[in-house]
């Protein structure tokens, strides 16, 4: 074994031999070099010898940190390693395990706990230092709690080189055991006294960051915060603690009018742009209430504006951004810059400047800015021609359209941004079409043109960015037919047989369209042909044509649908609509019999199609053709199955003439909930999953998928009675699922709430003269109802719910989830702050001290109430609780906030006065 | 917070990656790849800022600069001033350069564990503990001679001690 080891150790090849030959190698073989030396360093990493230990251990790390190799499987090796007597060695230890240790999956940290304790004692500065930035990158709670002792010791060390690396440390203990708090917070608060810059920028430093979290547990640190921002020269500490007074202001607002002031006096002073920077985007950010503060600011940026350093630029939109959202005119003051900044070479500055310019937009300039912009984005490349297509659409549907007046401009700029040659952002533009076209009933008419329009081109048939929109178009070209004036047209360019390279989904839309086309025809044609016989017109032997194949069909009908009388023809709204369509397009029992041919024949080959959706309503068609075919061929006709076929067909028009339309959100809520079904709990990981996704448009309302089936008519009685004896009020589950509809299937997907029967859609359905706006405005006003509405049967709901999960939790669970892991951390500062203030800064203010031990007093009082309550909750339960402080804390911290948000105040009135 | 330092050469082949909060192998190799498409698609003269949402999360700003055939890549977060964070890099770059005299790639590639210990000296656990290279310097040079001194009783020799 030793002469193995020695061999090895003799014609180990060192880290930089190893490198060599990985420069040298020719380009593919690497894997296999790399694979070589892996199978040695498996052998040496073995060795007993620390120096070949650790040689094996760097190239390990070497390959692990630049070449992605996994050495989890050697992490006993470094925490081997790491006792060795060399601090060369325990470097290579203390690198590998930083780099490669997962803190919460590695289980040999423990085993390091022994030998980062003896070097966190040690005399050797450099050891400490290196333990301490070990200790930064594996710890977790258990090595945390563990060493804690030590790093208190360290936060008073006289050698303030690894006092500061203790500072910094710190803040992973906290968040990993937020008990060292009551431990260490003392001495961290002392050090904000510290002269020392490195100390001072250290504390402070780490105050910003746990002021990130919760910024209202350090309130009562603010008289130290201020003297340092206003003593303070070094720049690095004046940005975190601008940091951390931006982050204070809102919390406390009488902070505003003290703190201003000096940073003002740091923003005419200074020469650094950092920190000039930091206090503008301080003033615009925290106080932008204070007039002479804003104007100071606004001419900085100004400045920064027109610098040619195109990170001052960049940095300047963003605060500009920030600004803007309570004061406009500062964009408006800067808007030239603006908007020549869209031309920057710079894509960051452009898209800066893209955001600035759409926050500009408003009902009066919306047309001007958009019309501009989409010039613009023609001349621009693809990726920011998407961007600002992207943007116009965010914009103008903000709010249901609020910004909107003219929806017939909207439509038709809809239908420009489409046709972009690169627009990528085709399911956004498919899905506001439908969206508008359900919810501003005035502008279907536009909306049907302009679907129209984009369905019946050829050209746009190969390009698959645009096959969503297209999609849309044609549903709205089934969903609105009377509004169409050339259903035969249309009909055809449903059925065209380019559409097979569409995906399936848009395909099955083609589909089931053409049959809404299709019935609509043959409802027409019935209700004609009841008053009058059929007449044979002069142009009904040329659409009969229709059944020939492909071009000839697409020629032949070309002729026949006289184009003129597309244009002459106004269309006749709502009741009217459907006799006006039909005499407008001739239905003579020839030019439906060409019809029905046509779309036999395009429909056949696809009843064996293997994607089911198309397969299935394929059949569908092709039923209703052979149902009707016979009716209309055959001579001799039979009265009594006319009738039957006839009222089928009625049947069918009518289900399809059913309007849709948004509902509210809240008309899941009316939904059923079976027993023993638990939505809870599944939708809250579902939540998890989806909570960073972002949904393009406000979301109060969901749309309601069409309900195609006829079953849907039979079961809308029923659920009417079960919408009223429904008392299950599930909100998470209104919302994932208004959010799942947003992103999913608008028209597409199949309706399982059978309860929103037409009588419950909002009165936005009703029918009536209203003008767009005024609509958007009711759909506003019904999403607040709406929400106050919510709110009662939540309250009643929520008890049941608490009961069957147990636990005793009174408050949401979801916030109690999102809160807990901060709340540990900010109760345990809270607690040791607030009586910490009188011991360590007593001769600063006794009021802030008196304030303390009052709130340390009603924090008392506070612990009194809730073990009150504990003794109602059973026995068991309280045991635990009792058991758990974790867990007793986060309620505590939740239930003593609002009080100590007010007791905070008094706490730094010296500051304040 | 500094979140991730990164140095790569204008190939993409990294040649420093440091994460401080822990990330597996395969999403470091992903994330140094995302970030290397971003910045090679850059011009010159252009800003030195980058949104990093897409690949960090929400909050993430990332800043980079370009110093002869290397990228040096700052992840950070909203508790960190950007222009502060470009300083910091001048930090680092002035550092290596002192401690290498006149550094260039080959020197960060030969040198793993040095560079590792001069960052280390910089920033701790995602915090900035010093800003003056000259400190840093004087920290890597105690280090280097402490390690030194240690290695040359026993190690000259590979094997010996036994």
């Amino acid at each position: 074994m030793a002469g193995i080891s020695l061999i090895d150790s003799l014609f180990q090849s060192s880290l930089d031999v190893v490198i060599k030959s990985l420069r040298l190698c020719p380009p593919g073989a690497e894997p296999t070099l790399i694979a070589k030396s892996l199978e040695e360093i498996r052998r040496e990493i073995k060795s007993t010898d620390p120096q070949t230990k650790s040689v094996a251990l760097e190239k390990l790390a070497y390959f692990h940190s630049l070449h992605g190799i996994d050495m989890s499987w050697a992490a006993f090796h470094s925490v081997e390693l790491s006792s060795a007597a060399s601090h060369s060695h325990k470097r290579i230890a203390c690198l590998s395990a930083a780099l490669s240790f997962n803190p919460s999956t590695t289980d040999v940290i423990l085993l390091l706990t022994h030998q980062l304790r003896k070097d966190l004692s040690s005399s050797n500065v450099h050891d400490v230092s290196l333990a301490l930035s070990t200790l930064s990158s594996i710890c977790n709670p258990d090595l945390s709690r563990d060493l804690t002792p030590e790093l208190f010791t360290l936060l008073g060390s006289s050698r303030f080189f690894v006092r500061k690396k203790a500072i910094a440390v710190v803040l992973r203990v906290f968040e990993q055991y937020p008990d060292a708090v009551r431990v260490c917070f003392k001495r961290v608060v002392e050090n904000l006294e510290s002269t020392d810059m490195g100390i001072l920028s250290a504390v402070v430093g780490l105050f910003c960051e746990l002021s990130a979290k919760d910024p209202r547990s350090y309130l009562p640190l603010a008289p130290e915060f201020y003297k340092i921002l206003v003593d303070c020269r070094n720049n690095w500490v004046l940005i975190k603690i601008l940091k951390i007074f931006t982050r204070l202001a809102p919390v406390e607002p009488r902070l505003g009018k003290k703190v201003v002031e000096p940073i003002c006096e740091h923003l005419l002073r200074t020469g650094a742009k950092s920190l000039a920077y930091e206090c503008v985007r301080a003033i615009v950010t925290s106080f932008d209430d204070c007039d002479s503060a804003m104007k100071l600011a606004v001419e900085k940026l100004r400045e920064f504006l027109f610098d040619d350093d195109p990170n001052l630029k960049f940095l300047a939109l963003q605060a500009l951004a920030i600004a803007a959202e309570k004061h406009m005119w500062v964009v408006i003051e800067n808007q030239e810059m603006v908007v020549r900044a869209m031309n920057d070479e710079d894509i960051n500055i452009k898209l800066e400047a893209l955001r600035l310019v759409m926050s500009m937009v408003s009902e009066d300039n919306v047309m001007q800015i958009c019309t501009v912009l989409i010039g613009h984005a023609r001349k621009s490349d693809p990726y920011f021609c998407n961007e600002i297509v992207g943007f116009i659409l965010q914009t103008c549907s903000r709010n249901f359209y609020e910004v909107i007046f003219d929806f017939d401009w909207y439509l038709s700029f809809l239908g420009e941004m489409a046709r972009l040659p690169h627009c990528e952002k085709g399911g956004d533009i498919a899905t506001q079409l439908v969206d508008i076209g359900m919810r501003v009933k005035d502008a279907r008419n536009e909306l049907v043109r302009v679907a129209r329009d984009l369905v019946i081109d050829p050209a746009l048939l190969g390009n698959p960015l645009i096959h969503g929109v297209l999609g849309a178009c044609a549903w709205i070209s089934g969903e609105y037919i009377k509004f169409s004036k050339n259903p035969f047209e249309l009909m055809e360019a449903l059925l065209q047989p380019r559409t097979n390279f569409f995906p399936p989904a848009v395909r099955s839309v083609y589909i089931q369209s053409a049959f809404k086309v299709l019935a609509s025809c043959l409802h027409s044609y019935i209700e004609l042909s009841g008053n009058a016989v059929p007449q044979h017109s002069e142009l009904s032997e040329s659409v009969s044509n229709l059944n020939l194949q492909d071009d000839s069909v697409r020629a032949s009908s070309e002729i026949s649908y006289d184009s003129e009388t597309d244009n002459e023809k106004t269309f006749i709204p709502d009741v009217q609509a459907a006799s006006g369509f039909s005499r407008g397009c001739n239905m003579t029992k020839d030019s439906i019999l060409g019809l029905l041919n046509f779309v036999e024949v395009n429909l056949r080959p696809l009843a064996a199609s293997d994607e089911v959706e198309v397969q299935e309503r394929a059949s569908n068609v092709l039923g209703v053709v052979e149902l009707v075919k016979p009716r209309l061929t055959d001579d001799q006709s039979n009265e009594t199955q006319d009738r039957k076929t006839f009222e089928i067909i009625e049947l069918i028009s009518d289900l399809f003439s059913e309007e849709l339309g948004p509902v509210s959100l809240n008309a899941q809520e009316r939904v059923w909930l079976p027993d023993g079904l638990v939505l809870k709990k599944d939708l809250n990981d579902l939540e998890e999953i989806c909570g960073d996704i972002n949904f393009p448009l406000p979301t109060s309302f969901s749309l309601v998928p069409p309900r195609i089936l006829e079953k849907d008519i039979a079961s809308s009685s029923i659920s009417e009675n079960q919408s009223m004896e429904a008392s299950e009020y599930v909100s998470e589950s209104t919302s994932l699922l208004a959010k799942h509809r947003k992103r999913y299937g608008l028209y597409y997907l199949h309706s399982d709430d059978k309860e929103t029967g037409p009588e419950e859609y909002p009165p936005a359905e009703e029918p009536r003269d209203k003008n767009a706006t005024e609509e958007a405005d009711d759909f506003v006003k019904l999403a607040e109802q709406s929400l106050v509405v919510k709110k009662l049967p939540n309250k009643v709901k929520a008890r049941p719910v608490v009961v069957k999960l147990d636990e005793g939790e009174k408050s949401d669970i979801g916030t109690e989830k999102l809160k807990a892991s901060s709340d540990l951390l900010s109760g345990a500062v809270q607690e040791v702050l607030l009586g910490n203030v009188a011991s360590t800064s007593s001769s600063k203010s006794k009021s802030s001290a008196s304030a303390g031990k009052e709130h340390r007093h009603h924090g008392k009082h506070k612990k009194h109430q809730t073990s009150g309550k504990d003794t109602q909750v059973d026995g068991k339960n309280r045991k635990k609780r009792e058991s758990q402080r974790h867990k007793h804390k986060p309620q505590q911290g939740t239930e003593g906030e609002p009080t100590i948000g007010a007791q905070s105040s008094p706490t730094i009135p010296d500051l304040l006065l | 917070m500094i979140r991730g330092v990164i140095i790569m050469n204008d190939k993409g082949k990294p040649r420093l990656v440091k994460f401080y909060e822990f990330q597996p192998v395969e999403k470091q190799q992903e994330l140094i790849r995302s970030i290397y498409k971003i910045l090679c698609s850059r011009a010159d003269n252009v800003s030195n800022f980058v949104k990093a949402d897409s690949i960090f999360g929400p909050d993430a700003r990332l800043v980079y600069k370009t110093f002869a055939t290397l990228y040096f890549v700052f992840i950070f977060d909203a508790s960190e001033n950007e222009l502060a964070v470009l300083d910091l890099m001048q930090v680092l770059v002035e550092t290596l350069d002192k401690c290498f005299s006149n550094v260039c790639e080959l020197d960060v590639v030969f040198n793993f564990k040095k560079v590792h210990t001069i960052l280390d000296e910089i920033i701790l656990g995602g915090q900035v503990i010093e800003t003056s290279s000259t400190e840093v310097v004087k920290a890597v040079e105690e280090i280097s001679k402490l390690e030194n001194k240690s290695n040359s009783i026993i190690s000259s020799i590979p094997g010996w001690q036994r």
